[in-house]
């Protein structure tokens, strides 16, 4: 299932603006892996160019290489609905389909790629929910609107929607924002899980849940406004919390930043 | 207790006073033409509003005589608005899609809009004349029910253009995103979530638009010309519209043809109300999520 994400010499823009710039890392599987740094450093769009999201952003380019276990993402005959389909991405505002039930928009992704039969579809949506540690909230009201949860319950759902199409990687776009802590928490322990399974990468603005979620933390930071953002190091997360080689990144983490 | 919590400036008191006012007297400005015209129809449609008007045309009836009735009429004009609707909402619904989902500010978007625009200027008696020169004069097809359809659709295009672009950019990009995340197709995504999504404003516009045209009377004039018999062809020969019928019948100085001309009109309302309120069931029916 899971795979291995390589990076390398990657540059990406909208239109002219180099957002950011000759981007090197190896994402490992079955870890999670926390982009953190300050506003605007670019990690967000990084990780929207692991799944080739970030060119449906109007002027968005990318320049490099994104491997995954040997395929350049990027290449000539790579399709992005299919790899958008390989790689599954969670929002950092939780987005159910309003128009959907709870079990719908689960089944959306299967329903929608027109492939699964319906006792099939069954199976797929219980798996996933329970796999989102949702199944026992919402199994009596499969059939209620997913958008009448609560925002931790929702962004569960939109876990158990991206899981539910099977894909190899898992990318959270600072997932756990807009939710409470109590939610938070729920959806730390659901990573921890998921980690299992998937390769995950997910950007933090909170470093003390990059620190309790991640194996390895990548720090990004860019050095003036209309600067790209750039990579400073990656390391395990415990070696870049206690002792980072870099100045840049103590600073960050000790709140001396900037 | 504190003065300054609980003291309201007299200035205060009359400005809040002065603004009630205005704005309950707009309210009121903007209710008396509705309610008079709804008093009007209503009072003076009821003298022939009998099974008669309903089941008769104006075949063999003189401007003098009593009965006759609007039949071919409303005939006429559910024949030639569904067929504008036809014509127009496909054609709408694929411009304001493009516009939305594909045009991305281009010069061809631009341009577009720009003539949509202009299309929603065009006074509809210009529709009737395009259509009279084009399809009748220059084609030399007869007058028909369909001719008119092609002038009223040309009136309707813009309106759901417009309406339906509009609902379609309030739908939240985080949806179309978090299909295009699971790796839907982009024509699939547009087809299976932005639409529905979209879709009870969609159809409001189309509604509002439908609920134009159909009283529309000087394209029609142009087109589908004029009959006092039943023709069930949209597509030979002339045909009747109701707004027609009212004009005609209006235009008698006899009191049988007015109270018709009457009718006609109430007729014209409650076809509209009803089409309204179908398009609210329909909405209201696709709106929750429920099915499983």
């Amino acid at each position: 299932m899971a795979k291995r994400i390589e990076i390398s010499g990657l540059d990406a823009f909208y239109g002219r603006t180099r957002a950011i710039a000759d981007i090197s890392m190896a994402v490992e599987p079955r870890q999670v892996t926390a982009f953190i740094g300050p506003s605007g450093c670019g990690k967000s769009t990084l990780l929207r160019t692991l799944n080739r999201m970030h060119e449906l952003t109007p002027g968005g380019t990318v320049e490099g290489k994104v491997m995954l276990d040997g395929t350049d993402l990027y290449g000539a005959q790579v399709d992005p609905v299919a790899v958008r389909r390989t790689i599954g991405m969670v929002f950092q505002r939780p987005n159910p389909f309003p128009t959907m039930s709870i079990y719908d928009n689960v089944a959306a992704g299967l329903r929608l790629l027109g492939r699964t039969r319906r006792s099939q579809l069954d199976d797929v949506v219980e798996r996933s929910l329970t796999g989102a540690n949702l199944w026992n909230e919402v199994k009596d009201r499969l059939d209620k609107p997913g958008a009448g949860l609560s925002g931790g319950q929702q962004q569960r759902l939109c876990i158990a929607r991206a899981i539910a199409v099977q894909p190899q990687v898992l990318l959270m776009d600072e997932p756990c924002s807009a939710l409470d802590p109590i939610s938070t928490l729920a959806i730390e322990d659901l990573i921890a899980t998921l980690k299992e399974s998937y390769t995950i990468v997910i950007v933090t603005h909170n470093m003390q849940q990059a620190a309790r979620v991640s194996d390895v933390t990548a720090f990004f930071t860019i050095t003036d406004a209309g600067e790209p953002g750039r990579l400073v190091e990656m390391d395990d997360t415990n070696k870049i919390f206690t002792n980072p080689s870099e100045k840049g990144t103590e600073d960050y983490i000790t709140g001396r930043f900037g | 207790m504190d003065d300054t919590l609980t003291h309201v400036s007299a200035g205060r008191k009359l400005k809040d006073l002065t603004a009630k006012v205005l704005v309950g007297a707009a309210f009121g400005l903007a209710v008396i033409p509705l309610v008079s015209v709804l008093w009007m129809v209503v009072k003076n449609g009821l003298a022939r509003f009998d099974l008669d008007f309903f089941t008769h045309s104006m075949r063999n009836i003189g401007p003098f005589d009593a009965h006759g009735g609007a039949y071919h009429a409303i005939l006429g004009t559910l024949q030639q608005v569904a067929l504008a609707a036809l014509i127009s909402i496909p054609i709408a619904l694929l411009t304001a899609i493009y516009l939305v989902e594909y045009g991305e500010g281009g010069r061809l978007a631009r341009s577009i809009s720009f003539f949509v625009d202009v299309m929603t200027g065009i006074p509809s008696i210009v529709a009737g004349l395009f259509i009279l020169a084009f399809w009748v004069l220059g084609l030399g097809m007869s007058f028909s029910g369909f001719a008119g359809a092609l002038a009223l659709s040309i009136l309707m295009m813009p309106v759901v253009v417009r309406s339906a672009e509009e609902m379609l950019r309030l739908v939240p990009n985080e949806l179309r995103e978090a299909s295009l995340a699971l790796g839907v197709p982009k024509w699939r995504t547009i087809v299976k979530i932005v639409l529905p999504t979209a879709f009870t404003g969609i159809v409001t516009g189309v509604m509002l638009a439908v609920a134009r045209v159909a009283g529309e009377t000087a394209p029609l004039m142009l087109t589908v010309f004029f009959t006092d018999s039943i023709n069930n062809s949209a597509f030979s020969g002339a045909q009747m519209g109701l707004p027609l019928f009212v004009f005609d019948q209006a235009g008698k100085p006899n009191p049988t043809a007015i109270d018709r001309a009457w009718t006609g009109a109430l007729t014209l309302i409650l076809i509209v109300m009803l089409l309204n309120l179908g398009a609210r069931l329909i909405a209201w029916w696709r709106r929750p999520a429920t099915s499983r």
